[in-house]
């Protein structure tokens, strides 16, 4: 029971991390149709701005806030610089993407050095309080909290708002969206922003969960975030959530239990999905 | 008389496929122009082009005096060109009511006493109205479409084979609905249902290859068996 509740609100904090990097890698695949290599980059920037700025402060909460300041900012330049010209040209998209990466982790390490730098927890969430019988660190619990308030947020902007209208519509038929009278590329613009935004919030929530930053560890999580949407299906908000979820717990129940397989794992459900369903557990079908 | 729509030598591609090569034709004021010509002549793609939704053209395309070749697609819409595209697109992930909501170019007195009408004509519609679309039967889909576009306040609509893959009686409906916009609009109208485009049409263009090849009333085209059989193969 113990180890029960141990693993699962690791997996849940885990997802929520996650799904803050999924959600907008999902929504840009679906909506624009750009396989975005470089989004990992705004969870990388991320966590460097909010270790930078909690350094020079001493406020975490201004650390986060700048993270996300940051990814907008980069996602907004981005969008309009360099992912403009190549919509419609996926294999364009892919090397401008990858390129933007590659150059923009580099920039990292040039700015911030090769080796990793401590990341702290925000003081008060800094202990571990009791559940259940076992001790868990606060600040797990305040992982699952944001991830769920964001699903909320997310949850509602899609179904309530102008935006949100646009955005269902334009995963759909960018093309029908245009010839309705609505200028889908501002919406694009702002999509693609705020995916930027929250996937700097992920990293800089994710860095003082394992205490350091480092200038790989943008690929790497995009990584489970690409396997995410595969999963759960591209521009569906509920698979995105779902997939989120699946991964996040089956990492840390494969961590946990076997972790030579840790990997493995990941491919294996990506495959099996793939076969079963190809679009995706909640994805369109031949779209 | 200005034409509301003037196109003259017409030309566009999609990606390296040269596919409007040359179409030319007029509508004026309160007419409805149906366009014919057999699958693959490029009805679609004269329309898609009139729209804006096709990167390289050339040759005129004048709305109502002033062109608009080059316009993004969203502009050449508000500037007061409805479409109602092929198979019908709507979105599924909305509802009938947001489909109408999304599709609105002014949230005026006039546009929802238009939206109130187009109801009235499709009362399928006011049933299903808070459904999602991906719950419609294909009749309401091209009501939807239809009733999304009438709400505005346009100088002339396109229509896309609204009867393509209709059963029979709904075919009837949707046709009934034509002629009703027919008294207060400027339509194109693509039809392969020739009953159906004699129904609605004032008069007509041809279509082969990509160019306009031929024109006139359609009332005179519905005698003419011999011009029938050589540009529409009807019965084929
Ligand atoms: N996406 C496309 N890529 C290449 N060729 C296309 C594409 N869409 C249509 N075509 C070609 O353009 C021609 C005209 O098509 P279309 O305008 O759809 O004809 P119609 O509506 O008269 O049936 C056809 O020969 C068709 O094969
Ligand atoms: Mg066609």
């Amino acid at each position: 029971m113990d180890t029960f509740i141990i693993l699962l609100v690791n997996g849940l904090a885990d997802a929520s991390l996650i799904f803050l990097m999924a959600a907008g890698l999902s929504i840009i695949l679906g909506m624009m149709g750009v396989l975005n290599f470089a989004h990992g980059t705004m969870f990388l920037w991320g966590g460097y701005t909010s270790v930078w700025i909690m350094a020079r402060t001493g406020n975490f909460w201004l650390g986060a806030l700048g993270a996300v300041a940051v990814g907008a900012l980069m996602g907004l330049v981005f969008e309009r610089l360099f992912i403009r010209p190549a919509y419609g040209k996926v294999t364009a998209q892919i090397l401008i993407t990858l390129g933007l990466m590659i150059v923009f982790t580099d920039l990292a390490r040039l700015l911030w050095g090769a080796t990793p730098l401590p990341a702290l927890r925000p003081a008060v969430f800094d202990g571990m309080v009791a559940l259940g019988g076992v001790r868990i660190a606060e600040y797990r619990i305040f992982l699952i909290v944001i991830g769920v308030l964001v699903a909320i947020g997310i949850h509602a902007l899609i179904n309530r708002t102008r935006i949100g209208m646009v955005m269902r519509a334009g995963v759909q038929s960018p093309e029908m969206v245009r010839a309705l009278g609505i200028d889908i590329s501002k919406y694009f613009t702002l999509v693609f922003a705020g995916g930027a935004a929250l996937a700097a919030l992920g990293g800089a929530l994710y860095v003082p969960l394992v205490g350091s930053v480092w200038s790989g560890m943008g690929m790497e999580n995009q990584i489970l975030a690409f396997i995410v949407v595969v999963v759960g299906g591209m521009g569906s908000f509920i698979g995105t959530a779902a997939g989120s979820l699946l991964i996040g717990l089956m990492g840390t129940l494969v961590a946990w239990f076997f972790p030579p397989a840790a990997v493995v794992a990941n491919v294996l459900l990506m495959a099996v999905v793939l076969v079963w369903k190809p679009a995706g557990l909640f994805g369109l079908e031949g779209k | 008389m200005q034409p509301v729509l003037k196109l003259e030598n017409l030309s566009s591609f999609i990606g390296p496929f040269h596919i409007v090569q040359g179409v030319s034709l007029d509508v004026f004021p309160g007419e409805a122009v149906v366009i014919l010509g057999r699958n693959g002549s490029g009805k679609t793609t004269t329309l898609r082009t009139i729209m804006g939704l096709l990167r390289v053209a050339s040759g005129v395309i004048e709305l109502a005096g002033e062109t608009i070749l080059g316009l993004p697609a969203h502009q050449v819409a508000r500037r007061g060109v409805g479409y109602v595209p092929e198979d019908c697109i709507v979105f599924n992930f909305l509802t009938v009511k947001e489909n109408l909501q999304i599709a609105m170019r002014k949230a005026d007195k006039e546009t929802y006493a238009r939206q109130s009408y187009a109801l009235d004509l499709f009362p399928d519609l006011k049933k299903a109205y808070s459904r999602y679309a991906a719950t419609l039967s294909g009749g309401q889909r091209q009501m939807l479409a239809i009733a999304r576009v009438l709400q505005n306040d346009n100088k002339i609509i396109l229509i896309d084979e609204p009867s393509k893959g209709l059963a029979p009686i709904i075919v009837e409906r949707v046709g009934e609905a034509l002629i009703a916009m027919k008294n207060s609009c400027t339509l194109i109208l693509v039809e392969q249902n020739f009953p159906l485009a004699c129904a609605v049409g004032d008069r007509y263009y041809i279509l082969n290859s990509g160019r306009s090849v031929h024109s006139g009333s359609v009332a005179e085209l519905a005698q003419d068996v011999q011009l029938q059989n050589r540009f529409l193969s009807i019965g084929s």
